[in-house]
């Protein structure tokens, strides 16, 4: 009872976050899933953590709904028609957005709102639609408190996504997070260029290799921390095995590879599937939402994603040589990739109930990591402050371990602001990557308020406030607040000039 | 083919269009009183002197050579600035091949190489065979040079390159003299004929605070708005097809009697580019 008593007469929680706060705990105090006591014990050691999901599964964790179809047909469980011009299709889509569940009670998916909108934009011009758009846009900052939020532009360049880009410069939002699907053989140099520059600016938009995702599920959206899940769909759950804290039992290499890594894997894919099958079963989530009922979603297209953090960290502990370790020397990274084929061989054979889409498999993820997190890196990235001296090499890192992960993995550099002067040159990084299998790049710049903390915006002044103790409006100010300072990402290394 | 290198920046973003591995050369023919980087002017003559001041002991003698060992410096550049010749011990004689290896290494995140100095222009040979080789694997090559060596003696050098990024540092010849020590005909006869062959990239003044070129006439360096009509009349008829990079005067490693000096305002530059504007230059930029 205490603990909901510090919710109600927290200070630096606002209303609204009391109010999905208290919600948690009032779920929390059921126990309907049914856990092993072997899951127990790993969940206790933090070897597995279910991220707080919450104790009885009520609504997906992701929802990707097909805003495209919402458009064409109207909804009417919100009593709305089809909209025909601009001012109807961003009120439209600013009352769906609102009814949008998802784990954080915001929506993490807005679409790929450049294409939503560019149909509305002709007959009107530029100056009337950026006063539109801008008013869109700062609404849905301000309302949507929640930097997992995401919105998707591109691989086309459209009126739309330039007139975005401009607005988002100038505003120095956190939400919606940005990402430009790029291909080089669609995407006119010019317009990925205005968007790197862009991201100097306002650390927005992130740039996703559209070539390695548009055939895993056909059409994709990229949600919260680069969760790249089917549009229709999403995904139920996100688990995730925290791999320096398996490493701490291990009795060597050898029994971390062939008993403790699989046998931790099998219970948190038994715990996954619990979850799914109480919230497929028994929540009554597709009978009852509207988003379900009228087909912007389909309970065929949602998948469970496998989360994966620490990949460094458990590798350098179980090569036990402060001399080898992971993303600077062969051995460990072989070990490490040997580790990956370990998790990515359960994934590829175990059954993910309920995840038609995905072939009945699970997903496998690389989790960006959570705010209590101390000295465990996001997903298989290498740690904060070790990155390789040089970016390429960093990069060539990179690609060798991207490609274990359907559902998205990506990398965040920290960049000179010189690069505004020539946004041709990160594109030229950008490509590199890409063609060597990398799937995901975020650039910020090193002196921007801006600042992407492991897949989310959040703002060092209102970080500041919060470290004052004062209440803030985006709940990802907490998570980014306290994250910042256990991982040390001021120690980013910056990229550019060396 | 060998030259002496200063050093090699893998990863440069402002050393011409896009990603480029940028290289170094030591030794310059000319001696700017602003030079930011004075210690690639020269070549060391092994006089010693940095040797016993290297707080890491990476350096030795033998004979009238400075052995550096790079494994034990800490780029701390301390034996840079004691030196009195303009130099620096930390200079590789490398064969154009070798240096070739190094950038190949950063493809494909490149689009080109920049060959600076020091003054590329001293290195010929070494140059033709560094660019044949990056040619044929797809890279852009380019110079970026002070334009004191006359480039129309060069044709295979100019064979092999794309576009070169001139600096005209002064366009009385006086006033080019006072500030390099040199003459600028040749400066003036490299820009007519790399504009002319399509080969200019960009043209690079380095602006200076204008109050003190109006004091007394030794302290007059350079009329940067003499600079700006003298390149528009020169090659008036290719304005559109090269960048005009106007750029600011800073006192980072600037030693001697410009070592003090304050930078130009933010209002003087977009003065000067103004006036560019009029004088019908397209892409202008400040930096
Ligand atoms: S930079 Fe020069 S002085 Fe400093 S450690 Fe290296 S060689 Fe020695
Ligand atoms: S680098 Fe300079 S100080 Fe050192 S030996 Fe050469 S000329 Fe002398």
């Amino acid at each position: 009872m205490n603990k909901i008593l510090d919710i109600v007469t927290s200070k630096n929680l606002t209303y609204e976050q009391k109010v999905v706060a208290l919600a948690h705990a009032a779920e929390n105090s059921l126990e309907v899933l049914s856990i092993p006591e072997r899951t127990h014990h790993y969940m206790d050691t933090g070897a597995i953590c279910d991220l707080d999901e919450g104790h009885a599964p009520y609504r997906p964790r992701y929802i990707m709904p097909d805003y495209e179809k919402a458009v064409k047909n109207g909804c009417e469980f919100l009593q709305m028609e089809a909209p025909k011009d601009l001012d109807e299709v961003l009120q439209y889509l600013t009352i769906l957005y609102r009814h949008v569940p998802s784990i954080t009670s915001y929506p993490v998916y807005l679409g790929n709102i450049d294409k939503l909108i560019e149909p509305f934009l002709n007959g009107v011009t530029d100056e009337e639609a950026e006063k539109k758009l801008k008013l869109f846009l700062i609404y849905l900052d301000r309302t949507i408190t929640d930097g997992f939020c995401h919105a998707n532009l591109g691989p086309e360049e459209t009126r739309a996504g330039r007139l975005i880009l401009k607005l988002e410069k100038e505003l120095q939002n956190a939400v919606p997070n940005l990402t430009l699907k790029y291909d080089k053989d669609i995407t006119p140099d010019s317009y990925a260029e205005l968007a790197l520059y862009t991201s100097l600016y306002c650390a927005n938009p992130a740039i996703c290799n559209h070539k390695m995702h548009k055939d895993t599920y056909g059409d994709y959206g990229i949600s919260s921390c680069y969760n790249i899940l089917p549009i229709g769909g999403g995904s139920y759950t996100l688990a995730r095995i925290v791999l320096p804290r398996l490493a701490a039992e291990a009795k060597g290499r050898e029994q971390f590879l062939t008993e403790l890594l699989p046998d931790c894997l099998s219970c948190m894919g038994d715990y996954m599937n619990e979850r799914i099958r109480f919230l497929v079963e028994e929540s009554n989530f597709f009978e009852t939402s509207f988003l379900s009922t009228e087909g912007l979603i389909s309970r065929d297209k949602f998948l469970a994603m496998f989360g994966v953090v620490g990949l460094a960290e458990c590798t350098n502990m179980l090569m036990g040589d402060p001399q080898k370790t992971y993303g600077h020397n062969e051995e460990a990274d072989d070990l490490a990739e040997q580790i990956m084929q370990v998790i990515a061989d359960y994934a590829g054979s175990v059954k993910a109930v309920y995840s038609e889409v995905f072939d009945n498999h699970f997903a496998l993820h690389a989790q960006v990591g959570i705010d209590s997190d101390h000295g465990i890196t996001s997903g298989v990235r290498i740690p904060v402050g070790m990155e390789p001296e040089l970016m390429y090499d960093h990069l060539r890192h990179s690609a060798r371990f991207h490609k274990f992960f359907p559902t998205g993995c990506a990398d965040i550099f920290s960049f000179d602001p010189t690069g505004r002067n020539n946004p041709a040159a990160m594109l030229d990084i950008v490509k590199g990557a890409f063609s060597l299998g990398d799937k995901y790049i975020s650039f910020y710049a090193s002196d921007s308020d801006l600042v992407r903390i492991t897949g989310y915006l959040v703002k060092r002044s209102e970080m500041e406030k919060y470290y004052e103790g004062e209440a803030v409006l985006q709940n990802t100010v907490h998570l980014g607040g306290d994250n910042y300072r256990n991982a040390h990402l001021e120690n980013r290394k910056v990229r550019g000039l060396q | 083919m060998k030259a002496a290198i200063n050093k090699m920046i893998p990863l440069s973003v402002v050393d011409g269009p896009g990603c480029r591995t940028a290289v170094f050369v030591q030794g310059c023919n000319i001696a700017c009183a602003y030079c930011h980087n004075p210690e690639t002017q020269r070549l060391c003559n092994g006089c010693g002197i940095c040797v016993s001041q290297c707080p890491a002991g990476a350096l030795s003698l033998s004979g009238k050579n400075v052995i550096w060992d790079e494994a034990v410096c800490t780029q701390c550049d301390h034996c840079i600035r004691v030196c009195p010749n303009y130099a620096s011990p930390k200079v590789r004689w490398m064969e154009a091949v070798d240096v070739w290896e190094q950038i190949s290494k950063n493809i494909p995140f490149i689009q080109g190489i920049t060959v600076s100095g020091g003054e590329c222009g001293l290195y010929p040979e070494f140059i033709t065979e560094l660019f044949t080789l990056a040619g044929n694997a797809g890279l852009s090559c380019f110079l970026d040079s002070n334009g004191c060596v006359d480039f129309t003696k060069h044709p295979k050098l100019m064979a092999v390159t794309d576009k070169v990024m001139l600096d005209v540092k002064a366009w009385d010849s006086q006033v080019f003299h006072r500030l390099t020590g040199k003459d600028n005909s040749v400066v003036k006869k490299n820009l007519n004929y790399l504009a002319k062959v399509g080969k200019l990239y960009e043209v690079r003044l380095v602006c200076l605070d204008g109050e003190s070129s109006s004091g007394p006439s030794e302290d007059k360096e350079v009329d940067m708005e003499d600079v700006i009509r003298g390149v528009a009349a020169e090659v008036n008829p290719y304005l559109e097809d090269f960048k005009l990079k106007l750029i600011t005067f800073r006192n980072y490693g600037v030693r001697g009697k410009m070592e003090n000096r304050k930078s130009p305002t933010q209002n003087q530059m977009e003065k000067l580019k103004e006036l560019a504007v009029q004088c019908g230059f397209k892409e202008i930029q400040i930096v």
